[in-house]
């Protein structure tokens, strides 16, 4: 459903050699060759064999899969795998009820967990403390206490904990896979995608199917968000373990070690930065799915947003969303200053060892106090009632009121200018025409842009849509994504360099990318709907929320990344801050603008389902329709599919454009 | 969800915890032969106060502890089965969810019908006040057309746009444009929280707008929606979807249960079988949630106060 997890560069993956440089037409002229010929045959094709397929209609292939959940549903008392996966199921739900208890909900006969918040907060700090330092212990500390004033303790501890069991499974089941895609190629390539799939699928085309495997409450949640947040780490930990140097290995494998020695003393201790950052991607996406777990009544931070959303309330729905990315950057930076920690120990720094074992044990002699003193009184176990949150949601509340009163008129003109001169003309290209000519279009783009692999990719994935039958909507679906990532990357290009030139700039972005990525849609889509009605509009506007903070950062990383020298020798020949940046970093950085291309594309689609939520109509509709009533499923299924299908398609091209334009370094 | 559980209201934030331990033990061990009662909440307000309203009466009255499950139609028809969910406290008909799980539909036997609610589901298509006002011959359909321009937006090819709702409701409005040769174009909003945006915003900016909407739905406090007269309903009519011309019948909605509670010993079923009321008691108590701002809880508490025959009816064996 989204994506927070960004992905590694596959660096090193088979990519096509760098061709010989020789004389040839430069390939954006060929691509306006291609639309050339595309609009001038679609003139006189338009409306012919657009394979449409009204909204609530669907074909034979849809009643087939159909046919297919309602037999796995009709076995379900006698299916072994059924109650195999049942009884998994229960062991998460148990695990999360023990903690819910022990945290979250009154122990009965208890009125109160077994431990209350101040010490819960106590106990969260002290952790933080010994694994990532003072700063993070403060950090910790302040967004429990957060939780709890603004009125959400319990939904934050559900949240935590659901996060918490995903997360700990997702590393059960990902580090030996990890460990086998790092070190075998065939791994590699079975399982990157498999892994593509589950990142892409929309998640509600699979959570019918979990409620049937694993019941509904904690152990679907858990399951959910386990399916979704495990390929990050699996990715990025195996890429790690991938990328250790060659040299390394040879240099201890002449000591004659095993294959077991080399993977535990050399590889995992080598590549222990980078499995932390997979961790750490795999918690963001973790919590990504805080709102769609509610929707098969996961605990957690979703639910009180679903309500809002369900009564139209903004102000309700903000503010366990604000706390949703509070809990996100808290554990983001905790697990970030926690690998940096972990790197100082292992090179012999960190500070002196005994001075810090008299800190750790005085301050857990305090927080087991705490714990005590939150068992025995009521005030130390359940936050006392403040206004805060209420008077939080009333203030968004009236500023988006204020908000949308002022700005309407202004946001209905640019929705229906962009829609005239962007979005229908286009769609009416991409959809209108007749479905072989936009294939053949399609296919000899992905040639020109990507080559010969690029364009082998698009022929399976065109194949399988058109196999699908819902070629007309996947097509209106691609229109809204290229238009949205467009403009996604026009805020990336002007931000990301303004974000790579000045340092303040960064430091006040970054919070507020951070919010855009992890803050769930449901929070601002009542607004945006607001402004700008039940449109695909709507729909671009959350993909460009969702999307534009991952292509910002890896704009402004590439900049940066430029080497300080190549500008020193531009600045030497009196080039402008114009020339500099459109002449000499934009031009270096192209890898890096390709891949977060590449990265807008797949984030917008991420949302598509979103904006079937908000009257973008197309797969995302039907994606929603499969999992609203049960005689649709098929047709949502086909749909989840073929959005799979497109973001493989999207991120083939652009990734084997990105390999192309990799200037040698 | 609450700050203080409800066993615990009398003396939450104070006292000692062991205390209060000593107090829910007493209380549990005087409380009758209930149990377990887990309530599915579908997602829109009226639902909503119903299953509030029955579950208060039975926490409050017989000692249940009523366990609210936030879930959608199809998945908490799944859940009967598995023992996650007992009671669905208003359905609108899904006849595919029957053939699967009700018995004599041919299902599983897993739910069980147990009878209407009391509440009318009406489904029409709606203008805005201000239109119907302004325009008063837009309420029949034969006029439509006269005025598809006006309904057009950016979504809508040059047509007249009709806005269509969550695909969880039955609808067959693309049809039934297409059967009566209406200038218009079905535009699906996706979800309730976007039709009910639309009408409200077009009410408020005196916007055209035409869609498919329903009672009872909190909205109508608000903004009193206006009915358009389609071709009347007769038995039939809506049979075969691609030839609907129609209006929507009137549905009488009912509750659906779990067969293996409805055969269990729990005081909570002859409550859930007796549960009836009007469309109006449900108006009351989603204004109260989504107008007032009130929690469910306490909107269920404040009505179930205000209309002590009513829930007396209710437990009467």
């Amino acid at each position: 459903m989204t994506a927070v997890a960004e992905r590694p560069v596959p660096v090193g993956s088979s990519g096509p050699p760098p061709e010989k440089q020789r004389f040839r037409l430069p390939r954006w002229t060929l691509g306006l060759g291609v639309l050339v010929v595309w609009i001038a045959i679609w003139a006189v094709t338009k409306g012919q064999d657009t394979l449409v397929l009204p909204g609530r209609e669907h074909t034979d292939l849809h009643d087939a899969l159909t046919g297919f959940r309602d037999s796995v549903l009709g076995s379900r008392d006698t299916n072994p795998v059924i109650q195999l996966t049942y009884q998994l199921g229960e062991s998460f739900t148990s695990a999360v009820d023990w903690l819910q208890r022990l945290v979250s909900v009154p122990d009965f006969p208890r009125p109160v967990p077994q431990i209350g918040w101040l010490g819960v907060t106590a106990l969260a700090a002290w952790v933080a403390l010994a694994i990532a330092g003072w700063r993070t212990a403060v950090l910790v500390g302040l967004s429990f206490l957060s939780f709890g004033m603004f009125g959400y303790w319990s939904d934050s501890m559900d949240l935590l904990i659901v996060t918490f069991v995903a997360v700990a499974a997702s590393v059960i089941i990902g580090l030996p896979l990890a460990v086998w895609v790092g070190t075998s190629k065939a791994a590699n390539t079975v399982l990157s995608n498999l892994l593509d799939l589950m990142q892409t699928m929309p998640t509600f085309v699979y959570l019918l199917p979990i409620v049937l495997f694993f019941g509904i409450g904690a152990s679907a949640a858990v399951v959910a968000t386990l399916v979704y947040a495990l390929p990050p780490i699996i990715r990025i930990a195996g890429y790690g373990i991938r990328s250790v140097p060659e040299t390394t290995i040879e240099a201890t494998d002449a000591a004659g070690q095993t294959a077991v020695q080399r993977l535990l003393k050399v590889q995992l201790p080598m590549a222990r930065k980078t499995i932390v950052v997979g961790l750490n991607q795999t918690i963001m996406a973790a919590l990504s799915m805080a709102t769609i777990a509610s929707y098969v009544d996961g605990p957690g931070l979703g639910k009180p947003v679903l309500d809002a959303l369900v009564k139209n309330n903004v102000g309700n729905a903000f503010v366990p969303g604000m706390l949703i990315v509070v809990m996100a950057v808290m554990l983001d930076r905790t697990t970030t200053a926690a690998s940096e920690r972990s790197e100082l120990v292992a090179r012999g720094g960190g500070g002196g060892a005994t001075l810090r074992r008299v800190v750790l044990g005085a301050s857990a002699l305090v927080a087991l106090v705490l714990v005590y003193l939150s068992r025995t009184y009521g005030w130390a176990a359940e936050f006392p009632a403040t206004t805060w949150g209420p008077w939080l949601s009333e203030r968004v509340d009236s500023f988006v009121g204020w908000v949308t009163a002022t700005f309407g008129g202004f946001t209905e003109a640019v929705k229906n200018v962009t829609s005239d001169l962007l979005l229908n003309p286009m769609q009416s290209l991409l959809a209108e025409s007749p479905w072989w000519l936009t294939g053949v279009a399609i296919l000899a783009l992905a040639w020109i842009v990507g080559g010969l692999r690029a364009s082998l990719s698009a022929v399976v994935c065109l194949a399988g849509i058109w196999y699908l039958d819902l070629w007309h909507d996947a097509m209106i679906t691609l229109n809204m994504t290229l238009v949205a990532t467009l403009m996604v990357m026009v805020l990336a290009l002007v931000l990301g360099v303004w974000m790579a030139r000045r340092r303040g700039v960064d430091l006040i972005l970054r919070p507020l990318l951070d919010a855009g990525q992890t803050i769930p849609p449901f929070v601002y889509l009542i607004p945006v709907l607001a402004l700008f009605g039940p449109t695909r509009f709507t729909a671009i506007v959350a993909g460009i929320v969702y999307a534009a903070p991952a292509a910002i950062k890896l704009v402004a990383d590439g900049v940066k990344g430029v080497s300080p020298n190549t500008i020193e020798a531009s600045r030497s020949t009196g080039a402008t801050t114009w020339q500099e940046i459109t002449k000499v970093q934009l031009p270096m950085a192209r890898g890096s603008l390709v891949l977060a291309a590449n990265q807008g594309l797949l984030y917008v689609l991420a949302m598509a389902v979103i904006g079937g939520m908000v009257g973008a109509g197309a797969l995302g509709y039907d994606v929603v329709l499969g999992f609203s009533r049960s005689e649709e499923w098929g047709k949502g299924a086909a749909a989840g599919l073929t959005i799979v299908l497109l973001g493989i398609m999207i991120d083939r091209i652009t990734r084997a454009a990105a390999e192309r334009s990799q200037p040698t370094r | 969800m609450l700050s203080c559980s409800v066993l615990a209201i009398s003396a939450c934030g104070s006292g000692s915890i062991a205390d209060q331990t000593r107090e829910n033990e007493k209380k549990a061990a005087d409380a009758g032969n209930c149990g377990d009662l887990n309530m599915a909440v579908n997602p829109w307000v009226g639902y909503e106060a119903s299953a509030y309203v029955v579950g208060h009466v039975a926490e409050t009255e017989l000692g249940c502890k009523v366990d609210y499950k936030e879930l959608k139609e199809d998945v908490s028809w799944q859940g009967f089965g598995t023992g996650d969910v007992d009671v669905v406290i208003e359905d609108w008909g899904h006849p595919d969810l029957e053939k699967k799980f009700v018995e004599d539909k041919g299902g599983d036997g897993s739910a069980t019908d147990f009878g209407p609610n009391g509440n009318q589901g009406i489904i029409h298509w709606y203008v805005p006040p201000w239109l119907a006002e302004a325009h008063p011959d837009i309420l029949d359909y034969k006029n439509l057309n006269k005025y598809a321009k006006q309904f057009a937006t950016s979504e809508s090819d040059g047509k007249g746009q009709f806005l269509g709702a969550d695909p969880s409701y039955v609808q067959f409005d693309e049809a039934i444009v297409n059967n009566l040769d209406l200038n218009f174009k079905v535009v699906f909003s996706g979800s309730e929280a976007a039709s009910i945006q639309a009408f409200k915003k077009a009410e408020a900016d005196k916007e055209f707008l035409i869609g498919y909407f329903y009672e009872p739905q909190g909205l109508f406090a608000e903004v009193p929606l206006k009915a358009v007269k389609l071709p009347p309903y007769t038995e039939g009519c809506q049979d075969v979807p691609a030839e609907v011309a129609c209006d929507y019948p009137e549905t009488e909605l009912k509750k659906v249960v779990s067969t293996s509670w409805a055969e269990s010993d729990s005081s909570s079923v002859d409550l859930v079988k007796n549960f009836t009321w009007t469309n109006d008691d449900q108006n009351l108590v989603a204004k109260y949630i989504s107008t007032d701002q009130m929690d469910p809880e306490e909107a269920a508490k404040k009505w179930v106060e205000d209309n002590p025959d009513k829930v007396d009816a209710w437990l009467k064996d």
